[in-house]
């Protein structure tokens, strides 16, 4: 039965009565209408070998035999352009789908590089303020000591405050003690010089602090204090035998970061270095390892920051194209060439999908439309109506909006993508297929079917529609070529594909910031080329397989 | 003739209807908005209403406490009154804004539309009846480039070349800073510097397929029977080309072109948004990605509209410029 069919649908061919059906000749009819080369002229063409035989006329081995689908080949891969488009996306498909695996990196790898970056590492300030210590258990609060800061600027020896009177001492150079009158122990002092323990941890007695700074005052090289003999040195160091205990000193040194310890031979280098006037502080520490610092004054808090130069670890932004990394590397530190390609997988994997269903959709209902005619027909083309009218670029961009709004995760939102534009592209192929079934189905084939009694699907899925697929490849073709536009300009808006998948839309998105656009052009023309390219490409294949297709063609 | 062109209308009307109504239903179903922004930030201010309250609050005053259906019914009747509301992000009525852009729009595209038209049906003709040369692979070439070209991408490389590296254009905006020191005449011209770079992008993306659908019914024309026989004739191939075959070439390209006429109003909706160019393009951009229902709303339900006239402008001019179609 199929055989006849093929027959009749054959002979409809040959008898050219409808020549817009010329193409959709099936394989074995055409075996026989098929176009005929001389074998002569062939010949003439291989410059004549050996094997030079004449045939009689009607001899089958004069005649060459090129199926339908030989001749549409042959006459697309004559077509240059369509050559070069082809070509084009060869490469595309390799650099993307098999780039990705041949590249050593991977889509999201984030590489680091190392920098020095000058961090601040201690504050230096000279004290010029008065602080304040109180006795242990001694109420010694800040209303007292700005009392007894106004008596040492009077020069007054006793004050009183609140029915209390206090009389004030003077120990040395900017030390003054305070007591209750008529008492002899101390309940706080005010001082200039800063008693630091050499050791980290170490918390220094009042007492302590007050003798330490009593005997630095007043010259002295020995004092003892809780019961424990001490020695001063020049420098302002305090020995409990022959350890180094503590060390007074003008300078406050404070490192930035609460972990870090200053020695006490780092605070006198630095504060000699501050004296000199020098920028520069080298500085080896215990452990025989020289750490150098740079030095500068703020005039404004009068204090000097020390700077030290740190190697940090920081993602490898927008570096330039290198051995490692050819194209460079992108905002997030990742290699540019690697996102590139899978960037293309996406773009092409969107693309496909997309006019997938765009087919399904159109295919079914304009087959259906077109078969049955009527009130089908009618609501069918209604509802191709009113796709058409939805403007889908805002429909899409308000989607986006609404999913970035929602925080869909980035694999489900590519879903998304995909199924709304393929909801909204298929009226076109819906119209197309049922444009071209609409008169093939008053052909005589058809006529054929339905004598046989072939069931109604099968008339149109298995003898309407073949005849459709010429150009439906056709339209599809420069469809996945559209669509890839359409999902880069929203990945371009950020409202399509998003981070952490890659799409040459959402790499060329880079570009809304101003100083990337003019000072890394690596970052983004080599997506845009790339996108061009693909693009074209569909178009230049979608172009050429038209004219193949219609045996019109003069060449 | 009459009687298809109302019944073509009516149609429309009972399309449109759908249209709006989708629109509509999928706008309401959008799960945040621009209300709940709204009543997040005020209710943040000190001493103000919980959440809530100002949701109901607002809610209410948006109208949006209806269901879809009789809310659809709500607006649609609005809308017949000619009562749009207000935008919600621009805080003026949907109308007032749609007024002070869509001129933008509309001056940028139909200068656009102009300079598309002179440059690609002279090319299209050229490369029709040179088929084969050098001259149709090029502007085949430049057609499919056209089509090709990611709009985003070019207009970053137009602003590369002409505004970062020669510093000819500014990157951005309608107007320069000194605008309004400017005399009147200062005042377009720089308008008119501004809109050089937009107009530059929307005529290479847009005239390819103009040129292509110029050469598809050229090509037609040329082979068709009256042409051989006015070649037979021995007219020249001057006449023969812009006489016979240019003249028949015209019916679809009138139809089509009519067909975009209502398209001028819609605004180029990612060129206007890429060079900041205040038209209902980059206007509606804003609106619909800060969820403003009515005038996205409005800007939606326009572009059907335009959708709409364009097909029934092709439908018509077809059967008047072509006298062989009739209507039954």
């Amino acid at each position: 039965m199929r055989d006849t069919m093929d027959e009749l649908k054959g002979k409809n061919v040959s008898d050219g009565t409808n020549p817009t059906h010329l193409h959709a000749v099936p394989a074995r009819a055409a075996r026989v209408h098929g176009e005929k080369l001389l074998d002569g002229q062939r010949q003439a063409d291989g410059a004549g070998g050996p094997e030079e035989e004449q045939f009689s006329l009607n001899d089958d081995r004069r005649v060459k035999i090129l199926s339908p689908g030989a001749l549409v080949a042959k006459r697309f891969f004559r077509n240059r352009l369509a050559v070069t488009g082809l070509s084009i996306l060869v490469f595309m498909f390799l650099f993307s789908f098999v780039g990705g695996l041949v590249s050593p990196y991977t889509e999201a790898q984030i590489f680091y590089r190392y920098d020095m970056q000058r961090k601040e590492f201690a504050s230096v300030t000279e004290n010029t303020e008065f602080r304040f210590a109180a006795a242990d258990s001694a109420r010694f609060d800040a209303i007292i000591q700005a009392q007894m800061i106004l008596a040492i600027q009077k020069q007054s020896e006793t004050f009183s405050y609140r029915d209390t009177d206090y009389s004030l001492k003077n120990e040395g150079n900017d030390l003054y003690s305070l007591s209750v009158a008529g008492e002899s122990a101390p309940i706080g002092i005010a001082f200039k010089d800063i008693v630091s323990p050499s050791t980290a941890g170490e918390d220094l007695s009042f007492d302590f602090r007050f003798a330490a700074l009593r005997a630095a005052a007043a010259g002295e090289s020995a004092f003892s204090a809780e019961g424990v003999d001490y020695t001063l040195d020049e420098t302002g160091g305090i020995f409990r035998g022959n350890e180094e205990y503590a060390y007074v000193s003008r300078y406050v040194v404070q490192a930035i970061m609460p972990d870090v310890f200053l020695t006490r031979a780092f605070k006198e280098e630095l504060t000699d270095t501050i004296a000199e006037d020098s920028e520069k502080f080298l500085f080896t520490d215990a452990d025989g390892v020289e750490h150098e610092y740079s030095i500068t004054y703020d005039a404004a808090t009068k204090a000097w920051s020390v700077l030290q130069a740190t190697e940090t670890r920081k993602f490898d932004t927008y570096s330039a194209p290198s051995r490692e990394h050819w194209l460079g590397t992108d905002r997030n530190g990742m290699d540019m060439l690697t996102r590139l390609m899978y960037g293309g997988r996406v773009s092409l994997i969107i693309g496909f999908i997309v006019v997938i269903i765009e087919t399904v959709i159109g295919v079914i209902l304009g087959g259906i439309s077109g078969y049955f005619g009527k009130w089908v027909d009618n609501l069918i083309m209604r509802i191709v109506d009113i796709f058409y009218c939805i403007p889908s670029m805002p429909i899409i961009i308000i989607l986006g909006a609404a999913m970035d709004a929602m925080r869909v995760d980035p694999q489900i939102r590519m879903l998304y993508l995909m199924l709304t534009l393929g909801f909204l592209g298929w009226p076109s192929i819906a119209r197309l297929v049922r444009g071209q079934i609409l008169s093939l189905r008053e052909q005589e084939f058809m006529t054929a079917t339905e004598a046989c009694g072939v069931r109604v699907s099968r008339r149109i899925f298995r003898h309407l529609i073949p005849n459709v697929i010429p150009q439906l490849i056709v339209i599809c073709t420069m469809g996945i070529g559209s669509t890839m536009l359409t999902e880069a300009t929203l990945s371009f808006l950020g409202l399509g594909v998003k981070f952490p998948f890659a799409s040459w839309g959402n790499i060329i998105n880079d570009v809304n910031d101003t100083f990337v656009m003019t000072s890394y052009w690596f970052i983004w023309i080599p997506a845009g080329v790339l996108l061009l390219l693909t693009v074209l490409a569909f178009n230049l294949v979608g172009d050429g397989l038209r004219d193949a297709f219609d045996p019109k063609m003069k060449r | 003739m009459r009687k298809y062109i109302i019944k073509r209308i009516l149609i429309s009307i009972v399309i449109l209807f759908f249209v709006a109504f989708i629109i509509y239903a999928l706008m309401r179903s959008l799960p945040t908005s621009y209300i709940e922004t709204v009543a997040r930030q005020k209710s943040m201010q000190p001493g103000s209403k919980s959440f809530e309250e100002w949701m109901e609050q607002l809610t209410k005053m948006y109208n949006m406490d209806k269901g879809i259906i009789p809310g659809f019914f709500g607006w649609l009747g609005n809308m017949l009154r000619g009562e749009f509301g207000d935008s919600w992000k621009w805080t003026v009525p949907v109308t007032q804004k749609f007024h002070e852009t869509v001129w933008v729009s509309f001056t940028m595209g139909g200068i656009a539309f102009v300079l598309e038209l002179l440059i690609a049906i002279p090319l299209g003709i050229l490369a029709a009846t040179k088929q084969y040369s050098k001259t149709d692979y090029a502007v085949s070439i430049i057609a499919l480039a056209g089509i090709s070209l990611p709009t985003f991408f070019f207009a970053s490389l137009l602003k590369l070349v002409f505004s970062v590296k020669l510093g000819w254009f500014d990157l951005f905006g309608l107007v320069g800073r000194n605008y309004d020191y400017l005399s009147t005449v200062g005042q377009i011209l720089d308008k008119a510097q501004h809109l050089v770079l937009p107009i530059l992008t929307l005529v290479v993306i847009s005239m390819g397929s103009l040129m292509r659908y110029t050469r598809t019914n050229m090509l037609e024309v040329l082979s068709a029977d009256y042409i051989r026989t006015a070649r037979a004739k021995g007219l020249s191939e001057h006449k023969v080309i812009y006489r016979h075959a240019f003249r028949n070439t015209l019916i679809p390209l009138v139809t089509t072109v009519g067909g975009s006429l209502p398209g001028l109003f819609a605004g180029a909706l990612i060129t206007e948004t890429l060079f900041a160019i205040p038209g209902i393009g980059y206007a509606s951009y804003h609106s619909m990605i800060s969820g403003d229902i009515p005038f996205s709303m409005f800007y939606l339900v326009f572009l059907a509209v335009l959708t709409l006239a364009g097909n029934l402008i092709s439908d018509i001019l077809y059967c008047v410029v072509d006298p062989r179609v009739r209507i039954a």
